[in-house]
């Protein structure tokens, strides 16, 4: 799917990949795409004070030199590195929350029907509820702000995470099934040699979507709940801190700091899959 | 092999036609998946004359769809010519031929578009080719899918129809745009051998119907010897003509052609041929390029 | 295939097809459906499945009046209150400003819905399409888009002017991503087949993309559109609470705010209602445009 490599060492196929990254059109153009569009960004932004003309939308935003010098001073204070581990913190805990309790839920919904009777339906009731709306209402009900937030951003995971546990197990081919029964397995080979394994490609897409929308969850409880509190920071703190403070720069900033950590976390999951699925490997 | 040199594997008297004259000469083509060459086909010959059904048979992932895909237009050749009624196709100085509604492919999973009607998809090739307006075309489809026996189904999607009548409809669907060749890549794969012998007359009588040209894939031997004028039996890659059987079986046939002796013969002629490169072919282990 | 018996008699020559038996439509097909279904136990399940929670929640929060359960409406406060001509915590199916909340966030929906999708599927279109706008335009969505919608909120409230402008700008946002992806993964899923019959059939190349390009993608567009519906939603709640001064999101916020629980549950039932209003009505365009699909994926029993 990602790179297709002739040979199978990681070494290997790391190189290679980076030797066609090096001749391949693909690549460049990509590069020139983005430098192309920090320019536009960039003169979008000074229009004004090059031209005297003002760009409309864009050209309210700092130009990205500005954004670089800001964050080169940020990146010296630890409020910032805080932010990040707080951020982090929580998107962790609520996504792992999310695939402990959601990955057997949603096995449970799909080897047992009357568990998938009783269980399902008022799960599909509260599914189309946004995250977000669950804030104040988490916020009635936990003790603390920490705790409200942990309970949104699990929320926010979990219908993900359930809905495609479910939908890969449903789709297990029935004769691997038969195959193994036919070989004498019992019901607990079924669950753990068959119906495990045959999730886990499901497991892995409701993980990395599930992650995506942690990130939102936890940057938009931020914005709504930790910001009161000092010491709640975290990253989507330090966009609303600097909108009230009103440097711009350190908003982008923010914006591009949540966008790097969030690209970490799903590539961290992609690779967790891609150890996990030595059968998937083949392209 | 030995036929090659000097007159290579030249085309047999075929009744009239006049038409669809294939001729490929010296063709190669090499591919090239990251860095490694692959020698698909190599300095291949093959005479096809106006108006014949030629078989070409071989191992799995032996080259023949890359034959195919030349005569089509799909891939460029390495070396090489190859001539339609004796215009070029494709040679040196023009590496891959343009795809015209002169060669028309029937694919081996079928391709009716499954988001228009059997009826709009045989109307398909005259309405985009400006030939007739979409009125006439339907018309004409339905016609033509009436004269193939495929009645009441022209309002239905293919995804409602059975396989054998979708593949019946896709060779219509080709029929109508009077092409000069019909290049069917395996079209009976996925088929069991009962819908799979009612195709075969399905597609004799459209063929003595039209006398198109037909450059059929299979690795069926009883189809080829029972459907072609003559089968070509195809090395394992890189693929050149191993053995060409001409048969030699009166048309119009019917299924008591392959219970006839002479159809033995023949059988255990190519067999005999197939079986060989099959068995090189499973040896060499390789999986099958595309 | 099931249809295998009947399609050997229908090869007969000139044989014409015999009349089958007319599968039921309309209602008949209905009471078909209706009468196989109470005839299992899931419908009974079901409802006990969610009689059963309610039942628990009620008890927990309004009999027993357990901790933390106390503070949370019940179930009871809450449904006497929604269909009340007086309710005591001021919103119910008859008071205005629940069907104002209603619409402003609909309406809001709805434009960035369309703006999203007039812009996006386009424009993934084109990039499945074309291999060199791709390479162009992919890394610049890629690079963007896992910055969350709500990391927006500050630059939208900057860029553009007044309230509402900004609310919209972040929901069609994330439509927006969602629906160029989806339509471009729907143009490269195309069996390569087709453009190959295409091109044999000889369509120009302008044919290709209205008869094959579009067809083919739709059933990925559909999906994607679905998703983009919900991100839509999700997006806007988030922006009407941060900034925002009608629309469901704000119901619920200011209903916190102001101590009334029962608005808040019903801002939050309302949305979820709406929002798989929503998702239906595109999912129901999207059977309405691809006939080919929904009849085929019937006669599957699906």
């Amino acid at each position: 799917m990602a790179v297709a490599s002739p040979s199978r060492s990681t070494f290997g196929g790391f190189r290679s990949s980076l030797g066609g990254a090096l001749t391949n059109p693909t690549f460049w153009r990509g590069i020139v795409a983005l430098i192309g569009f920090a320019l536009f960004w960039e003169l979008c932004s000074r229009s004004k004070q090059m031209f005297g003309v003002q760009v409309p939308w864009i050209g309210m935003v700092p130009p990205p030199s500005d954004v670089l010098g800001a964050w080169a001073k940020v990146v010296t204070e630890p409020g910032y590195w805080q932010s990040w581990y707080l951020s982090l913190n929580r998107v962790l805990a609520g996504f792992i929350a999310a695939q402990i309790v959601g990955i057997p839920f949603g096995l449970a919904l799909a080897v047992n029907r009357y568990f998938r009777d009783i269980f399902f339906p008022p799960f599909e009731i509260l599914r189309p509820i946004p995250p977000l709306a669950w804030v104040p209402a988490s916020l009635i009900f936990w003790p603390t702000n920490e705790m409200s937030i942990a309970f949104v951003t699990f929320l926010g995971a979990f219908f993900t995470v359930v809905i495609n546990v479910l939908g890969g197990a449903r789709t297990i081919n029935v004769q691997y099934l038969r195959a193994a029964q036919s070989m004498g397995a019992s019901q607990w080979d079924l669950f753990w040699k068959i119906i495990l394994p045959g999730t886990m490609p499901s497991i892995f897409t409701g993980a990395a979507v599930g992650m995506g929308i942690t990130w939102e969850v936890v940057v938009a409880a931020e914005m709504i709940s930790g910001g009161g509190t000092r010491k709640g920071g975290g990253l989507g703190f330090f966009i609303w801190n600097s909108y009230m403070g009103g440097s711009l720069e350190q908003i982008v900033v923010g914006m591009i700091s949540i966008g790097i950590a969030g690209y970490l976390c799903s590539s961290a999951i992609r690779y967790l899959g891609f150890a996990a699925m030595p059968w998937r490997r083949l392209f | 092999m030995t036929v090659m040199s000097k007159n290579p594997a030249a085309a047999p008297a075929v009744q009239s036609g006049g038409k669809g004259a294939i001729s490929i000469r010296n063709v190669t083509k090499i591919y090239d998946p990251g860095g490694v060459n692959v020698v698909a086909v190599d300095n291949c010959s093959l005479e096809i004359a106006p108006g014949e059904i030629c078989m070409i048979v071989g191992p799995s992932g032996c080259g023949k769809t890359t034959l195919l895909n030349a005569i089509a237009g799909f891939h460029s050749i390495t070396s090489g010519t190859i001539h339609l009624d004796g215009e070029l196709l494709c040679g040196p100085d023009k590496p891959k031929a343009e795809q015209g509604a002169d060669r028309i492919v029937v694919f081996q999973n079928g391709a009716l578009f499954p988001w228009k009607t059997i009826r709009d998809n045989v109307a398909y090739g005259p309405i985009v080719q400006g030939r007739l307006s979409p009125v006439e075309a339907r018309g004409k489809a339905d016609h033509m899918l009436a004269e193939a026996g495929l009645h009441d189904v022209g309002d239905k999607y293919p995804g409602e129809v059975s396989s054998g009548m979708a593949r019946r409809a896709e060779i219509v669907r080709a029929l109508i745009n009077d092409p000069r060749v019909l290049l069917l890549d395996e079209p009976y794969r996925a088929m069991d051998a009962l819908t799979k012998s009612i195709m075969h007359e399905a597609l004799l009588e459209m063929y003595d119907r039209t006398k198109v040209t037909i450059f059929f894939i299979t690795h069926d031997l009883e189809e080829s010897i029972f459907l072609g004028d003559r089968v070509v039996v195809m090395t394992t890659r890189p693929a050149q003509v191993k053995k060409i059987v001409d048969v030699r079986i009166p048309r119009p046939r019917n299924y008591k052609v392959l219970s006839s002796n002479e159809f033995r013969v023949l059988f255990a002629e190519a067999k005999d041929a197939v079986h060989e490169e099959a068995i090189k072919a499973f040896e060499a282990g390789e999986r099958e390029l595309a | 295939m099931s249809g295998d018996g009947t399609s050997s008699v229908a090869i007969q020559r000139g044989g014409g097809a015999p009349a089958r038996p007319r599968a039921p439509t309309g209602i008949a097909y209905f009471q078909y459906v209706l009468n196989k279904k109470l005839r299992s136990p899931t419908p009974y399940l079901m409802a006990l499945g969610i009689g059963g929670w309610i039942l628990i929640y009620w008890l927990f929060s309004e009999v027993w009046n357990l901790p933390r359960f106390e503070k949370m409406p019940g179930p009871v406060a809450v449904i006497s209150d929604w269909f009340s001509r007086k309710p005591f915590q001021g919103t119910s199916i008859f008071t205005e400003t629940y069907y104002v909340h209603i619409w402003v966030s609909v309406r809001r929906i709805m434009i960035a819905f369309a703006i999203a999708t007039a812009i996006g599927v386009p424009l993934g279109l084109i990039m499945g399409w074309s291999r060199r706008f791709k390479d162009y335009a992919f890394p610049i969505l890629e690079t963007l888009r896992p910055i969350p919608i709500l990391a927006w909120v500050p630059l939208a409230i900057l860029m553009f002017k007044g309230l509402e402008t900004p609310v919209i700008f972040l929901a069609t946002l994330a439509s927006l991503f969602v629906t160029v992806l989806n339509t471009m993964l729907g143009v490269e899923s195309i069996d390569e087949a087709y453009f190959r019959a295409a091109g044999c059939l000889g369509s120009k190349p302008r044919q290709v993309f209205w008869h094959v390009v579009i067809p083919g993608s739709l059933p990925f567009i559909f999906t994607g559109l679905q998703i983009s519906m919900g991100v839509a939603w999700f997006s806007l709640v988030a922006a009407e609470m941060v900034s925002g001064d009608y629309g469901l999101g704000y119901l619920i916020l200011s209903s916190y705010v102001n101590s009334v629980t029962v608005p808040m549950v019903i801002g939050m039932l309302t949305l979820g209602f709406v929002g798989w209003i929503t998702s239906a009505l595109v999912r129901m365009a999207g059977n309405q445009m691809m006939q080919w699909r929904t009849r085929a994926l019937a006669l599957e029993g699906r």
